[in-house]
Parts: structure tokens; C-alpha cells; sequence
């Protein structure tokens, strides 16, 4: 299981993943903005999208949980 | 002084460029009005202004960017003309008409200059027919990857990609080949339909021949009522990551006096190919070795980087503009000494260069002869991740480049900063690095810097 957290201070701009996805090492997960730069936050293993914890428009601190992967 | 006639003057903006121009607005006497966001309650620049209009939440769609708030503001606190900063409405051509429209006196050019030069297409085309030099690209708006993939084809790889409309680097990349180009494009495209401010029709995008050693040079110019256009020098803003500049410095450190004149010149004839009026800047790129230009783009507006040519022409940028939109025909100086660089101080780690907004805890900015800091934000203050990351520009000034980069290695150092992450470590290495030092660089050094390249 590897949970993937925010590195920075971001407003979620896109949710390309779902619960349930089957996902790569290196696939998109989320795309956060953060001043005016796009982030993308990618999975660090082969797995399942067992947990999604944001969606579209909302603002998510450093460290807070973006999904886990299983 | 006509200018009397401009105030109270709304500043359109917020930040460091707010409160700069708030700075020459009250030196000449007049009311400065500040509008704001709920993030920015806090920032220096609503407090120093005579009077601020908070005009919405915190995302620029609902508040820098509304122009019915903005104008509404202005009308409730009686403002006779709206001075637009830099980025946000700054180039958008219906602000500008809203403003004419509305009885007020809009500090920038022209909206048709605005129009003619804010669609890159269309300014590449129009320098080419006033003999200004262009790169090979397209000459019609590039719609879909196959279109693109055919213009790359005959203009060779590598190619530039950029958006029509965009600025400020966002969406722009390089590609070297079929498969990079079709990354770019998509990356373009979607930046275009996010960041262009007004809707299009579909993504249109741009593709120019990418000089490999290039030099960013840009010249400052000055169209005044009485219909002439003054090149006010260059600056040189090759210290780049993610195509935005770090760094800016006047003069350029790497073109001959031959090439600065042709250079100024081609600028002042750009000028007056779209009858400018007010401050803008024409935007080269510079073969370094072939000392020869190109036109890039040109900004109808004040620039980030505009101290630089301040601190090195004696002159104040924001009175000009005020004064031109007064009617004004001032006598200008445009004549340079000594050598300036400008550091920006971004919220943003210094290895990677990734958004780092926090609460600022500590903000101490160096004094001293022959240092100007314009700073957003002071202690206490937090910066939010809703808009860019430009927390201050630290200004040297020297008789000489080597004067001005020791003043620059004492002020990065007196310069503390404590809470959000920012690039003050990065400004201290490109001190020591020897490619800036000697002045023999290019759009690649940070690149080099971070063995990305």
C-alpha cells in the first residue's frame, strides 16, 4: 500500500483517476495547480486506486492524503 | 501638470507591482485606490493605497480578473483612470474598451495595439512587413496536431511551441521531434483554453525555429502622443526556468554596441508600426554567436522587469506612463549608465523551483547604496497559492557589472526570508556560478546548473 500526499500548498485542478482504477508507476493520478504552475502528482507503484481523497476545486495543504494505492 | 487631471488613480493589481505604482501615484499628488481579493487583505499594498475595495474571493476569476468589479470599484471611489500593472487584465484589449467606454482614462495603449500585438501570430506578421527580423515559423494559427506536424516539418526541429495568446512562458515547450511535438501541442492547447483570459474558438497555437544558444534581449520603449516611439535600452533576461525569467540585467552582457543599436532601432520601428503609445516592451531572441535577433513578442505593458531599466536611465517608468495617458509629450533622457540587475524572489524551492506559499515569518530586505527591493509582502503576511510567485524583485545597481554583482552577493545575503520555501539560495549560487559571473551565457544556464541538460 502506498499513500500519495501533497507536497505543497495546491488547488486541485483535475482528477484524472477513479477508485477502482488499475493504475502504473508513473501514471497521472491528480493535477494540482499551485501559482499559476501545473503539478502533476503521479503514482509511485503499480496498483490499485483503493482511496481517492480529492476532488475537483478543493485547496489541500502540505501533507494532506491524495489517494492510496494497493 | 495634465496628470492632475488623472487622479484618483485604481490600480488594478495587487502585490509588488500594486504597490509600486500606488509609490508614484501619491508622489504626484494624486489618490491611489487599491482593489483587493479576501487573500490579500493583509499584503502592504492595500494598506499603503488611500483607499481600498475589497472585490471578491480569492480566485483572480472572481476578482482581479471581473472587470464589472473593477470597474464598479472604480466608480464607487470616483477613480479617473485605472492603471492595469502587469498580467491579469493588463493586455486584455475589452478591459481596456470597458474602461474608454466607461468615462475613464486608461493608463496603456491603445485597445487596437493591445489587439495587434497580443496575438503572437498576428505581431510575428506585422514586424515581419515593418522589417523587423522574424524566425521561420507559421504565419495562420496552428488548430490540430497534424497541422503542426507539417509545419515542423518544413520549418526543421527543433521547434518552439507556443500559444497565440498566451504569456509569461505558460504553455510554451520545445520540441525535438514528432513525438515531442505532439506532447507540446496538447500541453499548448490546454493551456490556451485555461490561461487565455477570453474564450477561443479552438487551441491556436504557434510554431517558431528554436535557437539551441539563445539570449533573451529585450528592448524598452516609450511611444509618447506627439508620435514618437524612444527605445529606453535593453535588458537581458536569459536566466530563465520554465521559460519565465529569475533574473534581468541592462545592459546585456552579451551583444556588441553594433547589435544594441540595430537592436533598438528594429524596437522603436515596432513601435511605430502600431502607432504605440505609453510603455512596452519588444522582446528579442539573440543568437549569441551569430550576433544577429529575432522578434519574439512584444508586451503591451509595463514589464516585471522594469526597475532595470530605471536604475540605469534615472528615469520613473510609472510617472512616463501617467503623464502619456495625460496627453503629456515629456522630454526624455533615454541615454544609460552603469549596470543593473534584478533578482526575483519567488515562493518557490530552489532546487526544483516548485510553488512553496506559506505564512511568512521572518522578512528582513538589505539596505543599502545602489539597492532598490520592491516587495509584495511583508512579516506576517502568508502567500497563498492562488496567483503567481513573485514575492519581491531585489534591484542592484553598479557603475559597473562587477560593482553591481558584488552589491548583488551582499543584499541576497542580508536578504532573510523565513516560512514559505524561496529561490534566495538559488539567487546566492548564480552569484558564484562562473557562466554568470563572466557574463557569457544563455536561456539554457539554469538548466546546466540543475544537470538537467
Amino acid at each position: 500500500m502506498a499513500e500519495v500526499r501533497a507536497e505543497m500548498v495546491a488547488n486541485v485542478w483535475k482528477v484524472v483517476v477513479s477508485e477502482g482504477d488499475t493504475v502504473s508507476d508513473g501514471d497521472t493520478l491528480v493535477i494540482l495547480e499551485s501559482m499559476k504552475m501545473e503539478i502533476p502528482v503521479m503514482a509511485e507503484d503499480d496498483g490499485v486506486v483503493a482511496q481517492l481523497k480529492v476532488a475537483e476545486g478543493d485547496v489541500i495543504q502540505e501533507g494532506d492524503l491524495i489517494a492510496v494505492i494497493e | 501638470m495634465l496628470t492632475e487631471t488623472l487622479g484618483p488613480v485604481l490600480i488594478a493589481n495587487r502585490g509588488e507591482i500594486a504597490r509600486r505604482i500606488i509609490r508614484t501615484v501619491k508622489r504626484l499628488g494624486l489618490r491611489a485606490i487599491a482593489v483587493h481579493s479576501e487573500a490579500d487583505g493583509d499584503l502592504p499594498f492595500v494598506r499603503e493605497a488611500d483607499e481600498a475595495v475589497l472585490i471578491g474571493p480569492a480566485s483572480p476569476a472572481q476578482s482581479y480578473l471581473d472587470v464589472g468589479k473593477v470597474l464598479e470599484a472604480a466608480r464607487a471611489t470616483g477613480a479617473r483612470a485605472i492603471h492595469p500593472g502587469y498580467g491579469f487584465l493588463a493586455e486584455n484589449s475589452a478591459f481596456a474598451r470597458a474602461v474608454i467606454d466607461a468615462g475613464l482614462v486608461w493608463i496603456g495603449p491603445a485597445p487596437e495595439a493591445i489587439d495587434k500585438m497580443g496575438d503572437k501570430i498576428n505581431a510575428r506578421n506585422l514586424m515581419e512587413s515593418a522589417g523587423v527580423p522574424v524566425a521561420a515559423g507559421t504565419r495562420e494559427p496552428v488548430t490540430d496536431l497534424s497541422l503542426a506536424l507539417k509545419a515542423a516539418e518544413s520549418i526543421g526541429y527543433p521547434v518552439m511551441v507556443k500559444t497565440a495568446g498566451g504569456g509569461g512562458g505558460i504553455g510554451m515547450s520545445v520540441a525535438h521531434d514528432d513525438e515531442g511535438l505532439a506532447k507540446a501541442f496538447e500541453q499548448a492547447a490546454r493551456a490556451a483554453a485555461r490561461f487565455a483570459g477570453d474564450a477561443l474558438d479552438g487551441p491556436a497555437v504557434l510554431l517558431e525555429r528554436y535557437i539551441e544558444r539563445a539570449r533573451h534581449v529585450e528592448v524598452q520603449i516609450l511611444g509618447l502622443p506627439d508620435g514618437r516611439v524612444l527605445a529606453l535600452g535593453e535588458r537581458d533576461c536569459s536566466v530563465q526556468r520554465r521559460h519565465q525569467k529569475v533574473v534581468e540585467e541592462s545592459p546585456s552582457p552579451g551583444i556588441t554596441p553594433e547589435l544594441r543599436e540595430r537592436m533598438l532601432a528594429a524596437a522603436a520601428r515596432a513601435g511605430e508600426a502600431v502607432g504605440y503609445l505609453g510603455a512596452g516592451t519588444v522582446e528579442c531572441l539573440v543568437d549569441a554567436d551569430a550576433q544577429d535577433f529575432v522578434f519574439l513578442e512584444m508586451n503591451t505593458r509595463l514589464q516585471v522587469e522594469h526597475p532595470v531599466t530605471e536604475l540605469v536611465t534615472g528615469l520613473d517608468l510609472v510617472e512616463l506612463q501617467l503623464r502619456v495617458a495625460a496627453g503629456e509629450s515629456p522630454e526624455v533622457r533615454a541615454a544609460t549608465s552603469g549596470h543593473a540587475i534584478e533578482f526575483r524572489v519567488y515562493a518557490e524551492d530552489p532546487k526544483r523551483f516548485f510553488p512553496g506559499p506559506g505564512t511568512i515569518t521572518t522578512w528582513e530586505e538589505p539596505e543599502g547604496e545602489g539597492v532598490r527591493v520592491d516587495s509584495g509582502y511583508a512579516a506576517g503576511n502568508t502567500v497563498t497559492p492562488f496567483y503567481d510567485p513573485l514575492m519581491a524583485k531585489l534591484c542592484v545597481y553598479g557603475e559597473t557589472r562587477a560593482e553591481a554583482l558584488e552589491r548583488g552577493r551582499k543584499a541576497v545575503d542580508a536578504f532573510v526570508v523565513e516560512g514559505p520555501k524561496n529561490n534566495l539560495p538559488f539567487c546566492a549560487e548564480l552569484l558564484d556560478n562562473a557562466e554568470f559571473v563572466t557574463g557569457d551565457y544563455d536561456t539554457g544556464l539554469i538548466a546546466r546548473m540543475r544537470g538537467l541538460r
